[in-house]
């Protein structure tokens, strides 16, 4: 009954994503534009041979459009939620033999099969417009990606919790979750960071999903990013504790 | 996994009267049934209830019982209680003090168990804007662990198979609240809560609604509605509890509390006899008689009021060119308990 009910709402609430055809673009369009357009430019403008730059065609900026992706949808997730509770559509389900937690995992669910789905649009165009051959073990990848989401999925219960209203729900997120971008080791390695900003990126989680990203993209194995797994496991704990403790139905 | 709806023994007919919005149903033959029902069992229990947040009390020694197969209103103004109350016996919220029975099950500690047997309509609750209406029944025909009722048949009584695959946000008001109607009996629940069901309503859609909630009970199921209308609640249900700054003032049948709190009568009537008045004043329980323009308001006490004032006309060969009695109701009560107006 619970699987029953739990199927439903999934289903339920991928179609009602799609039918809104603005958020469906924005969600999925952006880290891909980015990832293309950027690509491009960079590709053409700056020769081959630099090092540098290739190294960043090749790892930076697909971890960075897939960086996009996780918080696409980790801002999506925020804004849906504080829109469920703001109508009182999380109330009324609650008012059903519903399980709390089935209700949250639906949407988790849902923003996983977005978080795939924007990946293989990314590897798709990325096949036929990026300018180097993506060759990378795509499998492991995807796992990572999805992982991290779901970590930082939890984060966004708890920015869900504490935003006053529909309204703030998708800037207040998105002022919390794009500036940890630019400590997160993606740019400049964690390691070379003044010490403040080395010891904001240590807490972090964005940190951690880029290391294992990076990582995994490169072609390292599984083994060699347990600490990166492990601190993405600890957020997901934290958060979802904290948010079990602090989430608001109404 | 559905299965066709299965009228209940004894009631004859499952028809929501909503294709009827005129039919008078104060005569109608299940409501004199239902009159002479005085000692169903109580299918809620309410006894002591306290809510506060924070510094506000919400609710406070607040203790009823509805009984099974009855519309029992819950009325007052905006603020009084009235969703709180609601809402703890629906397992939302849990009350500070005093206990809680619906169907023989604590709301807190059996809120799943509770909650697959009763049907829910929540103030000012929306449901996801592009859902479609199928979709929200089949969904929530999903989430119980009760057979379901048969979808489609559920909406063709509601009025709603046209607008089967309409989006929740492309719906009038009445069609959003008899689709929250029809959530509310998905599971074919025993106790439906109904909480300010026809609040921004036009007077056609709310009349519709009363019957759909009268066709709830000729189902043989108890509900539970609060309503600061008190046409509403004179209408549409069996018993009322009064409640005001979170307590309840008094309980009883409608007429029950217009009778015991407004025993006034008043008659206006219109003649051209100029010594009438000297007989008006001999009438037995007549309190004051008041005339303006060769008008009367001749105003008593007691059911005997209006046939002493017949007789006293005839008696004494009054004519009369204009009779008319106005009797109090609800409204006149709610104002006597709490001494101002329920829309102040």
């Amino acid at each position: 009954m619970i699987l029953r009910g739990l199927w439903k709402l999934t289903w339920i609430e991928i179609k009602i994503f799609l039918r809104e055809p603005l958020g469906t673009f924005g969600t999925i369009g952006f880290p891909v534009l980015v990832f293309l357009v950027f690509g491009r430019l960079a590709g053409r403008r700056l020769a081959p041979s630099s090092l540098a730059t290739s190294s960043f065609i090749r790892v930076g900026l697909p971890v960075l459009a897939s960086l996009l992706i996780v918080i696409s949808s980790v801002l999506s997730l925020v804004t849906i939620i504080s829109i469920y509770r703001e109508g009182g559509i999380l109330k009324r389900l609650r008012a059903t033999p519903l399980r709390p937690q089935t209700i949250l995992t639906a949407h988790v669910i849902v923003k996983l099969m977005l978080t795939a789905a924007t990946l293989a649009v990314m590897v798709l165009a990325g096949k036929r417009y990026y300018p180097i051959g993506v060759h990378v073990p795509l499998v492991s990848f995807a796992s990572a990606l999805l992982i991290s989401t779901w970590s930082i999925l939890s984060i966004g219960f708890l920015i869900a919790s504490i935003v006053p209203t529909a309204r703030f729900a998708q800037p207040i997120g998105a002022i919390i979750l794009y500036p940890m971008i630019a400590v997160s080791g993606l740019f400049t390695p964690v390691e070379s960071l003044p010490p403040a900003l080395h010891a904001m990126a240590r807490v972090l989680p964005l940190t951690y999903a880029v290391g294992l990203l990076q990582g995994i993209w490169s072609g390292d194995a599984w083994s060699s990013h347990f600490r990166d797994l492990a601190a993405l496991a600890v957020v997901f704990v934290v958060c979802t504790a904290v948010s079990a403790k602090v989430f608001r139905w109404e | 996994m559905e299965v066709p709806f299965r009228p209940l023994a004894g009631v004859s007919s499952i028809d929501f009267p909503g294709t009827h919005p005129s039919r008078d149903i104060t005569l109608d033959p299940v409501d004199r049934l239902h009159d002479c029902r005085t000692t169903m069992p109580s299918v809620i229990q309410v006894s002591g209830v306290r809510k506060t947040y924070g510094s506000t009390v919400a609710v406070d020694e607040v203790s009823f019982e509805v009984n099974e197969g009855e519309i029992f209103g819950l009325i007052g103004p905006n603020g009084a209680g009235k969703t709180t109350t609601m809402e703890c016996i629906e397992g939302l919220r849990t009350p500070d003090r005093g206990a809680i029975t619906v169907l023989g099950l604590d709301p807190f500690r059996h809120a799943y168990k509770l909650q697959d047997r009763i049907g829910v309509q929540l103030q000012q609750a929306q449901l996801q804007k592009r859902i479609k209406v199928w979709e929200a029944v089949d969904l929530w025909a999903s989430l119980y662990q009760r057979q379901a009722i048969d979808g489609d048949n559920l909406l063709e009584q509601l009025g709603l198979t046209e607008k089967r695959d309409t989006w929740f946000m492309d719906l009038s008001g009445g069609q959003k609240q008899r689709l929250f109607i029809a959530l509310a009996l998905i599971n074919d629940p025993d106790v439906v809560f109904l909480d300010e069901l026809t609040t921004g309503l036009d007077p056609q859609s709310r009349r519709a609604i009363w019957d759909l909630v009268r066709g709830i009970r000729a189902r043989g199921k108890t509900v539970f509605l609060t309503t600061h209308l008190m046409e509403e609640a004179e209408k549409l249900c069996d018993r009322v509890a009064i409640i005001e700054h979170g307590r309840i003032i008094d309980i009883d049948r409608p007429q029950n509390l217009v009778d015991r709190h407004c025993p006034e009568r008043t008659v206006i009537l219109a003649t051209h006899d100029l010594s009438a008045e000297k007989w008006f004043r001999t009438i037995p329980g007549v309190e004051a008689v008041v005339s303006t323009d060769l008008r009367w308001t001749i105003r008593g006490r007691g059911d005997d009021l209006v046939t002493e004032v017949i007789h006293c006309l005839s008696e004494n060969r009054i004519p009369v060119t204009d009779f008319r009695t106005i009797l109090p109701n609800l409204e006149d009560v709610f104002l006597k308990l709490t001494g101002h107006s329920i829309r102040e």
